[in-house]
């Protein structure tokens, strides 16, 4: 049985697409054959952080509006072959988007993948609406700082009340918290919300912190999911949580701030 | 010419509707004899009551049981009693029918006109209606909420409300009754919507952005640093809004 997973967080730029692209490496990398789908039509994105921005030839759209089949637009990861990528319309805008054909794709893609992530828009309007309506689990990517924690809130509501699991009173999609960008230094100065304070208001699973860094920035840059940077803190924070999301128990890192040794104080090093 | 005449300038009649207690005969069997036996029995014990009593005959029992009576009969004999009956209600198709060719009216059941055809349910509905009607009203309409009520939600009870997780700011929780939050209430909440006085709000960790019983609110710019953050009841005392520890 195929799991839908929707990365959603009501606000933008707090790391959606990155976490999207992750933790589908991620999963592909541990031999689950996953595919990954982007639904900001309009404002496509996946692509270039997943370093396919060059091999699409048909879209999420094309497929919904039947101009072609799910195979012809389905890009295989060329750095892992259980990885496959459905990019949005570059042209379109989100009224494209149909609940029909939205619910026939994920079907179809179902009966061949274990792990499906739909990377959804900013807002609660329908891109981002039609991409949780479907799901399974939901992880929430939020910033530690008050307006994305709100967001974020008001995108738990809408998970509740308006997706399929809902409407059918099945069991609810299942929550997790992703706290991305977080700088326990900057915790430390009272600059930012600390783990426990956005767990306090949104009193929900935490899946992993990840930590705010540079190695984020140049994986997108570099069109390579942070997580394939296994030096970085970043990369190993969503190797956590893809390890946690699959039932392994991983004490959470990066909560703390880092230690440093003489060595590096002396240098300035960080 | 009569338009003229005093007398019709003034209306001459007008309806009214009105409602008077009429007894009923409820018939469980169909024995046409044991009937009239007993109700020769319940005239003896008060003839002068029962003389020239209007009478309702209601057919439902005995109709549920699947049992047929010669309605005709049965109008002849309690009328030989010194009944005079006014009506029937409960009757099927056949039984109304031979009722209006008696000149008796035919009664519904309960308010509405539609004959009873679906006899098993009648009865079941029948009897507890009339008493049932305002217990499950005031149990049933609270509402208990275990969830998050989260930003931008919207949660109205009819009766008391009752959230047992954390109320989010941005979230609204309405009660036509009292509130009650046992998790930190940070959204806004109203109690005694529809002008409740008496209604109150009980929360146990108090950071809500507006509060309100019967239509008088604070904002949480108002609320004093004192009851912030701790288990708290509000009330409604001369128009003010009063907060006090739990």
């Amino acid at each position: 049985m195929a799991r839908i997973i929707v990365v959603t967080s009501g606000k933008g730029g707090v790391g959606k697409t990155t976490t999207s692209a992750a933790i589908a490496m991620g999963l592909a990398k541990r031999g689950h054959k996953t595919a990954v789908i982007d639904f900001d039509v309009g404002l496509r994105n996946l692509d270039l952080i997943m370093g396919c921005e060059r091999r699409v030839v048909y879209d999420l759209v094309n497929v919904i509006n039947n101009e072609a089949t799910l195979n012809q637009a389905l890009i295989r990861d060329k750095r892992c072959d259980q990885l496959y990528i459905l990019p949005a319309s570059q042209t379109r805008d989100k009224d494209a988007l149909t609940t029909e054909g939205v619910g026939k794709i994920l079907e179809e893609l179902a009966k061949e993948f274990k792990y499906i992530v739909c990377d959804s828009p900013a807002g609660i309007e329908r891109g981002a609406t039609l991409a949780m309506y479907f799901a399974d689990d939901a992880f929430v990517v939020t910033n530690p700082e008050v307006s994305s924690v709100r967001d974020s809130d008001r995108m738990l509501g809408i998970l509740s009340s308006k997706s399929r699991r809902a409407e059918r009173g099945e069991d609810p999609i299942k929550e997790y918290l992703l706290l991305s960008r977080y700088s326990p230094d900057r915790v430390k100065l009272g600059e930012m919300l600390s783990v426990d304070d956005v767990q306090e208001i949104l009193s929900l699973h935490l899946l992993g912190v990840i930590p705010e860094s540079k190695s984020v920035l140049n994986a997108s840059n570099s069109g390579t999911p942070v997580i394939l940077d296994e030096q970085s803190d970043a990369g190993q924070a969503y190797q956590d949580i893809v390890a946690r999301y699959l039932g392994e128990d991983k004490p959470h890192r990066f909560i703390e701030e880092e230690k440093k040794g003489l060595f590096s104080k002396l240098l300035g090093r960080k | 010419m009569s338009t003229s005449s005093p007398t019709l300038q003034k209306a001459a009649l007008e309806f009214k509707s009105t409602s008077l207690t009429v007894p009923v005969l409820l018939l469980a069997s169909n024995d046409e004899l044991h009937i009239e036996q007993q109700l020769q029995e319940k005239i003896a014990q008060a003839p002068e009551f029962f003389r020239h009593s209007p009478l309702l005959i209601d057919l439902q029992k005995l109709n549920s049981q699947g049992l047929d009576i010669d309605l005709q009969a049965l109008v002849k004999r309690v009328r030989d009693l010194a009944f005079m009956p006014i009506g029937i209600r409960g009757g099927n198709e056949k039984q109304n029918h031979a009722a209006l060719e008696m000149n008796l009216p035919v009664h519904s059941m309960h308010g509405s006109n539609t004959p009873m055809t679906n006899k098993p349910a009648a009865k079941t509905l029948a009897v507890p209606e009339a008493e049932a009607t305002k217990q499950p009203e005031q149990t049933l309409e609270n509402k208990l909420i275990t969830q998050p009520v989260r930003s931008g939600q919207r949660v109205y009870a009819k009766g008391d409300l009752i959230v047992t997780a954390t109320v989010s700011a941005g979230a609204e929780i309405m009660a036509e009754g009292n509130i009650h939050v046992y998790g930190s209430l940070r959204g806004r909440a109203l109690a005694g919507v529809l002008g409740d006085i008496n209604s109150r709000i009980f929360c146990s960790d108090l950071q809500a952005e507006l509060i309100s019983i019967a239509g008088i609110y604070q904002l949480s710019d108002d609320l004093s640093p004192e009851t912030a953050h701790k288990p708290v009841q509000i009330s409604l005392d001369n128009q003010t809004l009063i907060i006090k520890d739990i």
